[in-house]
């Protein structure tokens, strides 16, 4: 890419990130020329916590941030501070999350049956036969660490556990630990399992405290997990600055899925002011490598995606979707404005606009019934030829956001409706 | 509510920047202020101390275990709102603008709040700019450290009095239109590298 004068004040954009190996397409846009070449600078803020993404957001200190997909619609519907601010103009791929647990917990798990390669109908059902055990023992119960609440973690966590009948918070505890400490709150014992993205998963392994049991994609083949939350006023006075930026990251996430940059993105990665971690732990990430146990791999096939089978793509099914385990677990009182304001805080028209002169397909879609693929299929696109991948839930369940009520009146397992 | 004095914790891992806040809200009188720092164990401490309104830095990574403990204290006994009051989104830019962020039990009028927040506010700002001055302060002392240090080899090496070395310093930076201290910590390198001096 040619060297171009620095882009005008006009042409920047502040850009905040969490050092999670899915901020790869927004680094990569920012640090190998995706950005230029779209005429924007993107100045990189690292931070350390979710919330503060997000509230730097709503008083404009940053125009966008690497953001967990359900975020943007808690906020929108009022849970966090400062609402209806937020839009989400495209996702940041699928997968990359493991469910790991201690040693010991491994070892119980172990014993009453648990698979070792990473299913999560089978995992689970360990889980549940050992939490029963202890409740009989009257041992302490079990405390598993999600890294925020309105997080894709803490919603895939709460339905591996429900489907094996375990009802989290009366069964089992969840608690919040930043990602880069869940490998020591796990050998400390204070916590016993955490759902969290890699590379933390994967250390714990290493360090022999901690053994993956299953991921987010066993749970849900195709489960979204981070997106690109950009202001919303930002947005409305800076369509052409958000294009660009769109355009910019898209380019990012097709080149972080090419199996040719795993090495130079790794480097990327492992940069002192990215994640400041060793080369390898991240290029084993991006080569979708699990760390099982006795120096044991797991490679597991679209564990981590970044733009095959339009990853990038803001689907208002996959909004809908965290809406309905809002509304399961008590955060949400159901109304239909909240279901129309979750879905309408993803914004496939503005992912859209922004790629039309790519010419890259789009599905002509803006929502899918979620967990009804079990392979690759071909779907209509605005241009080319675009197939989406499997999306199965582990348990079978489909997601039809037309008939969102029928869906919740499904789960056995479910908290009392918030008020 | 009644009009109790209120309960504020303080949660900052800066324990000098703490003490300040802790010292500015004394002062405002009325309330009952506990400071504790950004460790582990933190959400037990807070379910302890049961406090009304909970200031904390922006940069502590225990935000997102507060915002996990209010969802679920939604559903408890107490439940605590996010902010003073949602349509009161001045008084929370302001605060997350110089730095801090507050939590606030439902249900606090916002009169007894705001010049809780404000006072807040204003000593989050004033360490803020006591610390970028103790940062100038120690800044320049470095860089006087740098230029005697300088100075001292150019003596040694070439012979020139305290005065001449500093002169020689001084007309070589305004030639290259660059700072003495610039000039100093290249003649520092240099002789590094060349074996007469340390570096």
């Amino acid at each position: 890419m040619s060297p171009l004068a620095p882009a005008p004040q006009s042409m920047v954009v502040r850009l905040g990130f969490m050092p999670l190996t899915d901020c790869a397409p927004v680094v990569a846009a920012s640090l190998l020329g995706f950005a230029e070449a779209e005429g924007l600078r993107i100045k990189l803020s690292r931070e350390t916590s979710w919330a503060t993404l997000r509230d730097r957001i709503a008083v404009r200190h940053l125009d966008a941030a690497h953001m967990l997909a359900p975020m943007p619609i808690a906020a929108n519907l009022g849970l966090t501070p400062l609402t209806d601010r937020l839009v989400v103009p495209m996702a940041l791929g699928c997968g990359g999350n493991t469910i790991t647990v201690s040693a010991t917990l491994w070892s119980a798990m172990k014993a009453a049956g648990a698979p070792t390669r990473l299913e999560a109908a089978g995992t689970a059902r360990a889980l549940a036969e050992v939490a029963t055990m202890r409740k009989r023992r009257g041992a302490a119960k079990l405390v598993f660490a999600v890294v925020h609440h309105h997080s894709a973690h803490q919603y895939q966590l709460a339905y591996w556990l429900a489907a094996a009948g375990i009802m989290p918070n009366r069964d089992l505890d969840i608690v919040v630990v930043p990602p880069p400490l869940m490998p020591d709150a796990l050998a400390g014992g204070q916590i016993d399992g955490f759902c969290a993205g890699e590379p933390w998963g994967r250390i714990a392994s290493l360090a022999g405290t901690g053994r993956v049991v299953t991921t987010n994609v066993a749970i849900w083949r195709a489960s979204p997990e981070k997106v690109l939350g950009v202001g919303k006023i930002w947005a409305e006075e800076n369509p052409d600055r958000l294009s660009r930026l769109v355009r910019a990251v898209h380019k990012a996430s097709v080149w972080c899925d090419d199996p040719a940059n795993r090495t130079e993105l790794a480097g990327l990665l492992a940069r002192p002011e990215i994640f400041d971690l060793p080369v390898a732990v991240l290029r084993a990430n991006l080569e979708r490598r699990i760390a099982l146990d006795d120096g044991q791999e797991a490679t597991v096939d679209g564990f981590l995606n970044f733009a095959a089978h339009a990853a990038t793509f803001p689907w208002s099914s996959h909004a809908a979707w965290f809406y309905s385990q809002m509304v399961r677990w008590g955060d949400v009182a159901p109304s239909s404005e909240g279901y129309e304001r979750a879905r309408a805080t993803y914004r496939p028209d503005l992912h859209r606009a922004a790629l039309a002169p790519l010419d890259v397909p789009l599905p002509t879609a803006s929502a899918k019934i979620e967990g009804a693929l079990a392979a690759e299929t071909a779907v209509p696109s605005t241009t080319g030829r675009l197939s989406l991948g499997p999306d199965r839930f582990f348990d079978g369940g489909v997601f039809d956001p037309e008939r969102l009520e029928a869906y919740l009146e499904g789960f056995p397992l479910k908290s009392h409706p918030a008020r | 509510m009644g009009d109790r004095a209120l309960h504020i914790l303080i949660i900052d891992a800066n324990r000098i920047r703490a003490s300040i806040i802790e010292e500015g809200l004394m002062e405002a009188g009325g309330a009952r202020v506990t400071v504790v720092d950004d460790t582990t164990g933190l959400m037990r401490r807070i379910l302890e101390l049961d406090p009304d309104v909970i200031v904390i830095d922006l940069e502590s990574p225990n935000r997102d275990a507060l915002e996990h403990m209010f969802q679920v204290s939604r559903a408890a006994k107490r439940p605590v709102a996010m902010f003073v009051d949602r349509t009161d989104d001045a008084s929370i830019e302001a605060a997350i603008d110089a730095g801090v962020s507050a939590y606030v039990v439902d249900g606090l009028k916002k009169e007894r709040i705001k010049p809780i927040l404000d006072t807040a506010i204003r000593r989050f700002r004033a360490f803020e700019r006591l610390r970028l001055e103790l940062d100038q302060a120690r800044s320049e002392l470095t860089a006087r450290k740098r230029i005697e240090r300088a100075k001292g080899i150019l003596m040694r090496t070439r012979g020139l009095a305290e005065e001449e070395a500093y002169a020689l310093l001084r007309s070589t930076a305004m030639q290259q239109n660059k700072r003495i201290v610039d000039i100093a910590e290249s003649l520092i390198t240099a002789a590094g590298l060349l074996g007469g001096e340390d570096g």
